[in-house]
C-alpha cells in the first residue's frame, strides 16, 4: 500500500535481491544476519523461488556455485565466522568466473567472537577472502536504503564482470530499521553464453571449472582476469564526499562508522574546524583518487573504523603517506561515539595525529 | 487509556512492540506504584526493551529480562523472574513478546496462568508500512500464527503504523482504513493508535484513542 516501507537492513537486502531477479537463496543461520534467511524463507515460496537452509555454510556456498553455473542470479548471506567457512567456495567461484552475490553482516571477531557489530572483515573482503589471486567487488552500505540499492547494484556488477559481489555490512546496518523505497528499473541480465543450461545438441559443451591442467593456461586466465579487474577499478569505483571542498582534516569511514563520523563532523564544523568526510562505497575497488587529491589539500586524515585499523592501510597507500593518518576505533562489537570521533578530529587538527 | 493488570504485546517482527511497551510502562507508572516490564523477546539480538533499562531505573519501573540480553550469549533464554508476573498479582505488567509465531512461543509457558487469572489484554501491534504486512489479510495471517504459538487469544489491536522518525501525520491517517479492516476481520477493537510524540498534536482530535510514543534512541 505504501511508496515507502519500514525495513530492517537485512530485510531490505532480501527484498531487493528478489526484485533484482534472484530466485535462489542458500544459507545457514547466524546472528546478526538471520533475518535475511528468515525473510527469504517466507518470500521465496510465494514467488516460485528456492529457499534452502543448507546443512552448513560450506554446503550453501557450493549450492551458490551450482546455480551460478546455470547463469541464474543467486545469493547467500552470513556473518563473519560463516564467511570464513565459505572461503573455499569464494575462491572456486572466482576461479570459475561465476557471478554471485555474497552478504557479510559482520560481527566482532576473531574466532566465534560475538554478535555485536564490527568492520573487522575488511581485510578478508577486500584482499581476496581466500586462496589464489582474486578479488570480489565489495560494497559498503551506510543506510537501509543503500542495503537495498547496493544489493541490486551488486547483482548487476556480478553479471557484468562475471565475478562475486560482496555486500560488506555490519550488525547495526543489518538490524536497524529505516524507511526505504524499492522502486527499481531492473535491466535484463546480460546474455550468458557460458552457462551450463544444456547444449540441445546444438553447440559444444560449456565447462565450468577452476582446475587447469596446464600452468601456462592457468597463468593466462589469471592475467585476463586482472585485466577485467583493471577495468572495474577504472569504471566502478564509488564514494561519497561530504564537506571536503574546504577541509583541513579528512575523516575516512564507511558503513555505520561514516554515520557516526558525520555527526562528529557536523559538531566539529560548529566549533570552527574545517573537516570533511570521504566515505568509500566500494571498498574494492578502493576509491584511491579522492584520497590522493585530499592528500595535497588536508593536513591529516582520520580513519574511523570498527576494527583494529584495516582500511587505514589502503588510505596510507592512496595518500602515499603524504599526510599523517590516525586511527579512531572501537573493536570487538563496540561502536565509536560521535564524541570520540570529535576528539580524534580535534587531535588531528592540533597536529597531534600520529 | 485503561489497562488490565497484564498487557501483552505481540505482533509481526518489527511492528514496534518494544516502543509501544516502553511507552505504555511510562503511562502506567503515572497511575500505579508498581509497574514491571518484561522483555520476553527470544528472537531479536539488538534493539530491545533492555536498552531503556536506565530510564526505567530512574522512573522506578522494574525490568525483567534475560541476563543475556545485549551480550554475546546468543541463545533464546527466558528470564527466571518471569513467573513473578503471574505469581504476584499486586504488580501491573507490560509484556514485550518477540516477533511472529516464533517469538510468541515464549508465551506458552505463561499462558495457563494468564488465562486463569483473566485480567489481561493481549494486544496485536500492527504496522502497514512493514513489507510483509502491507494489508489486512497478511496481518491477520500472522496474527493467527501468533495465537497458535502463544496459546492466548488476542483481545485488541494497537495500530502502530509508522515509518520510524519519518512518519508523517498523513501516513498515520492513511493507515486508519487498514487498521479498521483488521479490526473488522478479527472483530477486535482498536485499543489505540500509537504515534510518535512529534506528530501527536497534529493528529489530536482526528483519531480516537491516540497514544503518544517517545521513540527509543537509535544510532543516527
Amino acid at each position: 500500500m505504501a511508496d515507502k516501507v519500514l525495513m530492517k537492513g537485512n530485510e531490505a537486502i532480501a527484498e531487493a535481491a528478489i526484485i533484482a531477479g534472484c530466485k535462489h537463496y542458500f544459507g545457514y543461520p547466524i546472528t546478526p544476519q538471520t533475518e535475511i534467511a528468515a525473510y527469504m524463507a517466507k518470500r521465496m515460496p510465494k514467488i516460485g523461488g528456492v529457499f534452502l537452509q543448507a546443512e552448513s555454510e560450506i554446503a550453501a556456498i557450493n549450492m551458490v556455485y551450482g546455480v551460478a553455473a546455470t547463469g541464474h542470479r543467486v545469493m547467500t548471506s552470513s556473518s563473519s565466522p560463516g564467511i570464513s567457512l565459505k572461503g573455499e567456495g569464494l575462491s572456486y567461484l572466482a576461479g570459475a568466473d561465476l557471478p554471485s552475490l555474497i552478504v557479510n553482516v559482520q560481527r566482532g571477531g576473531p574466532g566465534l567472537g560475538g554478535i555485536q557489530p564490527s568492520q573487522s572483515d575488511y581485510f578478508q573482503a577486500t584482499k581476496g577472502g581466500a586462496h589464489g589471486d582474486f578479488h570480489m567487488i565489495v560494497l559498503a552500505p551506510a543506510s537501509v536504503q543503500e542495503m537495498a540499492d547496493l544489493t541490486v547494484k551488486g547483482f548487476e556488477l556480478a553479471d557484468k564482470y562475471r565475478m562475486t559481489s560482496m555486500i560488506l555490512a555490519d550488525g547495526t546496518m543489518g538490524q536497524m530499521m529505516e524507511p526505504v523505497a524499492l522502486d527499481y528499473e531492473i535491466a535484463p541480465a546480460p546474455e550468458k553464453p557460458w552457462a551450463t543450461v544444456g547444449t540441445k545438441m546444438a553447440r559444444e559443451h560449456n565447462i565450468v571449472n577452476s582446475l587447469f591442467l596446464a600452468p601456462e593456461e592457468l597463468e593466462r586466465v589469471n592475467f585476463e582476469r586482472y585485466e577485467r579487474y583493471a577495468a572495474i577499478k577504472e569504471n566502478e569505483t564509488m564514494y561519497e564526499e561530504y564537506m571536503m571542498e574546504d577541509a583541513d582534516i579528512c575523516v575516512a569511514a564507511f558503513g555505520i562508522a561514516a554515520r557516526v563520523a558525520k555527526n562528529a563532523i557536523n559538531e566539529a564544523r560548529k566549533q570552527g574546524i574545517k573537516v570533511g568526510l570521504i566515505r568509500p562505497i566500494t571498498l574494492w575497488p578502493f576509491p584511491e583518487a579522492p584520497f590522493k587529491k585530499a592528500a595535497d589539500k588536508v593536513k591529516a586524515v582520520v580513519s574511523v573504523e570498527l576494527s583494529m585499523g584495516q582500511m587505514i592501510e589502503d588510505i596510507r597507500l592512496a595518500t602515499e603517506c603524504k599526510v599523517p593518518v590516525s586511527l579512531c576505533n572501537r573493536a570487538g562489537g563496540m561502536i565509536p561515539s560521535p564524541e570520540q570521533v570529535l576528539e580524534a578530529i580535534k587531535a588531528a587538527n592540533n597536529g597531534g595525529a600520529k | 487509556m485503561e489497562y488490565k493488570r497484564l498487557t501483552l504485546l505481540c505482533g509481526h517482527y518489527g511492528s514496534g512492540k518494544t516502543n509501544v511497551a516502553v511507552n505504555m510502562a511510562y503511562d502506567l507508572k503515572k497511575r500505579f506504584d508498581r509497574v514491571t516490564v518484561a522483555d520476553l523477546d527470544i528472537v531479536n539480538p539488538y534493539f530491545r526493551t533492555k536498552d531503556s533499562a536506565e530510564d526505567f531505573k530512574a522512573q522506578g519501573i522494574e525490568l525483567i529480562c534475560s541476563e543475556y540480553a545485549g551480550t554475546n550469549v546468543d541463545i533464546p533464554a527466558m528470564p527466571q523472574q518471569m513467573y513473578s508476573l503471574t505469581d504476584d498479582r499486586s504488580v501491573r505488567g507490560i509484556l514485550d513478546i518477540g516477533g511472529d509465531d516464533r517469538g510468541a512461543l515464549a508465551l506458552g509457558r505463561l499462558a495457563p496462568a494468564v488465562i486463569e487469572e483473566n485480567d489481561y489484554e493481549m494486544l496485536l501491534v500492527i504496522n502497514c508500512f512493514r513489507p510483509l504486512t502491507p494489508d489486512a489479510s497478511s496481518t491477520v495471517e500472522i496474527m493467527r500464527e501468533i495465537e497458535l504459538a502463544g496459546k492466548i487469544p488476542f483481545t485488541g489491536i494497537v495500530n502502530n503504523s509508522n515509518l520510524g522518525e519519518e512518519t508523517t501525520a498523513e501516513d498515520v491517517l492513511n493507515s486508519l482504513g487498514y487498521a479498521r479492516e483488521v479490526s473488522e476481520i478479527t472483530r477486535l477493537p482498536i485499543k489505540c493508535t500509537a504515534v510518535r510524540e512529534e506528530i501527536y498534536n497534529e493528529l489530536e482530535g482526528k483519531i480516537p484513542n491516540l497514544f503518544p510514543l517517545k521513540l527509543q534512541g537509535k544510532i543516527k
